[in-house]
């Protein structure tokens, strides 16, 4: 344990510089195929007749110094995450790992020298500091129960302390009831701090605070990690919040991780369609934007109900791009882009992972006419290509992505992705669609493609797919050429600069305005 | 007991000289409750006006009085025995009735027919005993001479209106069967039942998930724009107040600070309070910067209210005014431009160069 002390100290000044791409840092917790099921008993024998899954297979890793944002509506199951994680609750199945010791079934004794290193924060600041107690018994507590003497004497310690957390030490006696919501959660952040924890998991330290005050603790918790190199997992409804403090963040709906990325990839495009209507559900503080209402996506309905979550996709009921496949198979978090893992079958931003089914189901259809589909026109980066009409225009904002999709290795996408835009232009032949189609798919192979052998029969069938759905509307359309001369410019773009995350949300803005042009007609 | 007005108008019969042309008008409105610790003054000279069609956001930190106002306007402090506990005076005109003075009674025809509240809690302002249909019955009920059957449809309609699945149906549920969003949903169907004119909205979002919230905050500027009615939103956040509101009103210690439509309060905001509120929100549409900028200290307490300006110990600019002006005396709004009030003592120079040069750079 004093080995991964010294680490963890040498870490310090490394994380306080960087607080972005920490792909390479130490993993101190990992988090395998976690469950917890809450059983629902009945009738007299207390027989089991259900469960609620609030966390249902979960994995996730967090590295030293980092602060993993866990977003999710009500219901979702982040607090329970939370509380297990730290063992406050005790895991159905599944693996936790810290600091590469495997403490899913340790027991409660053998728990506690642990405890030193795992601290959590509540949400109450009321109901989590317990009234008869003054504040230096309650901060002094770790130290009592670990059977700590730091340096100085335990009153000088805890008096530290609280002037860390920005409290005055004359603090020391006095009671909680006669300190305010925010002095009060400094307290909780004092105690939580105590032993030094290299760990501290915040369940919504901020939501029950006022906004003046939440930025100061906010700050606070910020200073601490710089000054203690701490690592936080950092459980929050409100996604502004999440943002601001987080390097990582991971979106839970129904009990598992759909979306998991560092900051930047998420908030600026993110690929789960959930994670997607969850920001655009965000109230922004400027007025000018107001209106726009067409950027917003609202969802429909709740959150399904915990106890029997939805088959396959659990967002395949609320979701806009739902198909079939949606509905049976459950999707796996696969890491699509480098350090953004996602859990769906038709991603946002990327290319689609089965591109072969494209019938709406009945509830999608419903849900699609919640989603704006003329953003094309306002010029925003993120596009919502007319879902409504077909499924068929999503794909074609891929082609837009083929160097992406050729750097995923899964170049079928990518030599599907072009035909409809060219198909739109030329529109008369299937022949000529798949010649077209194949160009595309040689395209994708200059800009570093390995496999190529499956590419040719793919594309044949895309092509026929494509031109089954889409060419006699298309065959209408005069502003065609547009799709064409984005797809073009899309190829060049991607030739140029190479396999870029900015570069391809230019080249989406092209690609799906020319394609919503085209398809609108 | 209460502090009346002097006017002593009564309702119906509007002061010709002090009826005011908008549909809502508060007047130096002040709330006071003596406690064993203190006059408590919730609201201390507030003044307000707002029109039909128009959404007025009041925004304030906790205890910053802006509940306290919404209770006022519909007279719920002077229900039961709080009347006796509560000082009131100032004027409210709704519609040319003025309503601090007016009887009980005729506040009571008003409320909900004229006015209508949404809570911010569903399930505490719900009944759990009774089912919702019944509830939203009774609302209807108590201002038309109809049958129960009528109002039974009236019910069923209006849950329909506020996207309730399956209303005819869910019309005979109780309150703990619905969700949160469903719940609040139910409260506005009840609240519009009666096609109230002036619509209080007291923090409606604030239990709700933000997904649930965008449907709940397109639901009531839909609904506005439906029935043209008047729309109070009190809130915390800012966020929600860009998305709804034409005019703003800022509270802080009991008094407006700021006031002016949104636009303006947001980009040219005058009152350091109010640059602190934005200072402090983490934005989503903006780059991350490095820190938020906090207002320091906590809100005060409404037995102690600072002297001068109540902002002057959590103020970073109360020393540039000369003298001791921003302890001693009370600022009085004063007009910034069209529409546009501020009470801060800080010279108009002075605020243009420090939210240039200060603040708008760091947001």
């Amino acid at each position: 344990m004093s080995e991964t002390k010294k680490t963890d100290e040498a870490a310090i000044p490394q994380q306080a510089s960087a607080s972005e791409g920490s792909a390479d840092r130490e993993v101190l917790l990992r988090v395998e195929g976690l469950t917890k099921h809450f059983p629902i008993k009945k009738g007299i024998l207390q027989r089991q007749v259900g469960a609620v899954k609030a966390v249902d297979g979960i994995d996730f890793e967090v590295r030293k110094g980092e602060t993993l944002g866990v977003v999710g509506e009500s219901g979702c199951g982040k607090s329970t995450m939370g509380r297990v994680i730290t063992r406050l609750q005790d895991p159905t199945g599944g693996k936790i790992t810290f600091e590469g010791r495997d403490i899913t079934r340790l027991k409660t004794g053998q728990m506690r020298p642990l405890r030193r290193d795992i601290q959590m924060i509540f949400q109450d600041p009321y109901g989590s500091l317990n009234p008869r107690h003054t504040i230096g018994s309650i901060v002094s507590a770790p130290f009592r129960l670990q059977g700590v003497e730091p340096e100085g004497g335990v009153k000088k310690e805890v008096q530290r302390l609280l002037s860390l957390v920005g409290l005055s030490p004359e603090h020391y006696n006095r009671y909680p009831h006669e300190f305010s919501g925010g002095q009060r959660q400094r307290i909780g952040i004092a105690r939580a701090l105590a032993l030094k924890p290299k760990l501290v998991v915040a369940d919504e330290p901020v939501s029950a605070l006022d906004v003046s005050i939440q930025a100061q603790v906010v700050n606070l918790m910020d200073d601490l990690q710089e000054e203690l190199g701490l690592t936080y997992v950092i459980i929050a409804h409100d996604l502004s919040v999440v943002r601001h403090v987080s390097d990582r963040i991971a979106v839970m709906y129904l009990g598992k991780i759909v979306e998991l990325a560092d900051r930047t990839s998420l908030y600026e495009s993110p690929m789960h369609p959930y994670t997607k209507a969850l920001m655009s559900a965000v109230p922004v503080p400027d007025p000018k934007r107001r209106g726009q209402k067409s950027e917003r996506i609202l969802l429909r309905g709740d959150v399904p109900s915990p106890i029997a979550p939805p088959s396959g996709c659990r967002f395949h009921t609320r979701c806009w791009k739902a198909t079939e496949i949606c509905r049976t198979t459950e999707p796996q978090l696969v890491e699509l882009r480098p350090g953004q893992r996602v859990a769906c079958h038709h991603p946002e931003n990327f290319a689609d992972q089965a591109p072969q089914d494209t019938v709406l189901l009945t509830a999608a259809k419903e849900a699609s006419e919640l989603v704006p589909d003329a953003v094309a026109s306002g010029g925003s980066a993120e596009k919502e290509p007319a879902a409504k009409e077909a499924p068929e225009p999503a794909e074609a904002v891929e082609a837009s992505e083929v160097k992406e999709a050729a750097e995923a290795s899964e170049p079928e996408k990518a030599a599907e992705a072009p035909v409809e835009p060219t198909g739109s232009s030329k529109t008369e032949e299937v022949s000529e669609a798949s010649e077209t189609a194949a160009d595309a798919s040689e395209t994708t192979e200059t800009t570093d493609v390995t496999e190529t052998t499956e590419e040719a029969s793919e594309t044949a069938e895309a092509a026929e797919a494509a031109e089954t759905a889409e060419a006699p509307e298309a065959a209408e359309t005069a502003e065609a050429p547009e799709g064409a001369e984005a797809a073009e410019a899309v190829e060049t773009s991607g030739k140029k600069t190479g396999p870029g995350a900015k570069t391809t949300n230019e080249a989406d803005t092209a690609g799906s305005a020319g394609t919503q042009e085209s398809t609108d007609k | 007991m209460t502090e009346l007005s002097k006017t002593g108008a009564a309702v119906g019969e509007p002061t010709p000289a002090k009826a005011p042309e908008a549909f809502l008008e508060v007047r130096d409105l002040k709330v006071h409750f003596p406690t064993d610790d203190g006059l408590v003054k919730s609201v201390d000279g507030l003044s307000f006006s707002l029109e039909k069609g128009r959404t007025l956001a009041i925004v304030g930190e906790s205890g910053s009085g802006k509940s306290v106002t919404s209770q006022a306007i519909m007279g719920l402090h002077r229900l039961g025995t709080r009347g006796k506990n509560v000082r009131m005076s100032g004027e409210i005109w709704l519609d040319g009735k003025e309503l601090v003075s007016a009887a009980p009674d005729e506040v009571r025809k008003l409320r909900g027919r004229e006015m209508a509240m949404i809570f911010q809690d569903p399930l505490s302002a719900m009944h759990p005993y009774y089912k919702v249909g019944d509830q939203i019955v009774e609302a209807y009920r108590v201002h038309h001479k109809v049958s129960k059957k009528v109002a039974r449809a009236r019910a069923i309609e209006m849950l329909d209106r506020v996207g309730i699945p399956e209303p005819a149906k869910r019309v005979d549920g109780y309150p703990h069967e619905f969700s949160g969003g469903m719940r609040q949903r139910a409260m506005i169907a009840m609240a519009l039942v009666n096609n109230p004119e002036l619509l209080i909205a007291d923090e409606p979002t604030t239990a709700l998930d933000v997904t649930v919230q965008a449907q709940i905050l397109d639901l009531i500027r839909d609904l506005q724009k439906e029935f043209g009615s008047a729309v109070i939103m009190i809130t915390h956040d800012l966020g929600v107040v860009a998305e709804i509101a034409d005019d703003v009103l800022v509270m802080y210690g009991g008094r407006c600070v700021e006031r002016g439509p949104a636009d303006e309060v947001f980009d040219k905001p005058q009152h350091p309070y109010t640059w602190g509120l934005l200072g402090s929100m983490p934005r989503i549409d903006r780059e991350t910067s490095e820190r938020l900028i906090p207002v320091k200290g906590s809100p005060p307490s409404l037995i102690n209210v600072p002297s001068g300006c109540a902002f002057h110990p959590r103020c970073p600019y109360a020393d540039i005014p000369k003298g001791n002006v921003t302890r001693t005396v009370r600022p009085e709004l004063e007009l910034v431009s069209t529409g546009h009030w501020s009470a801060c003592h800080l010279s108009a120079e002075d605020r243009q160069r420090i939210w240039t040069e200060e603040i708008a750079p760091k947001l």
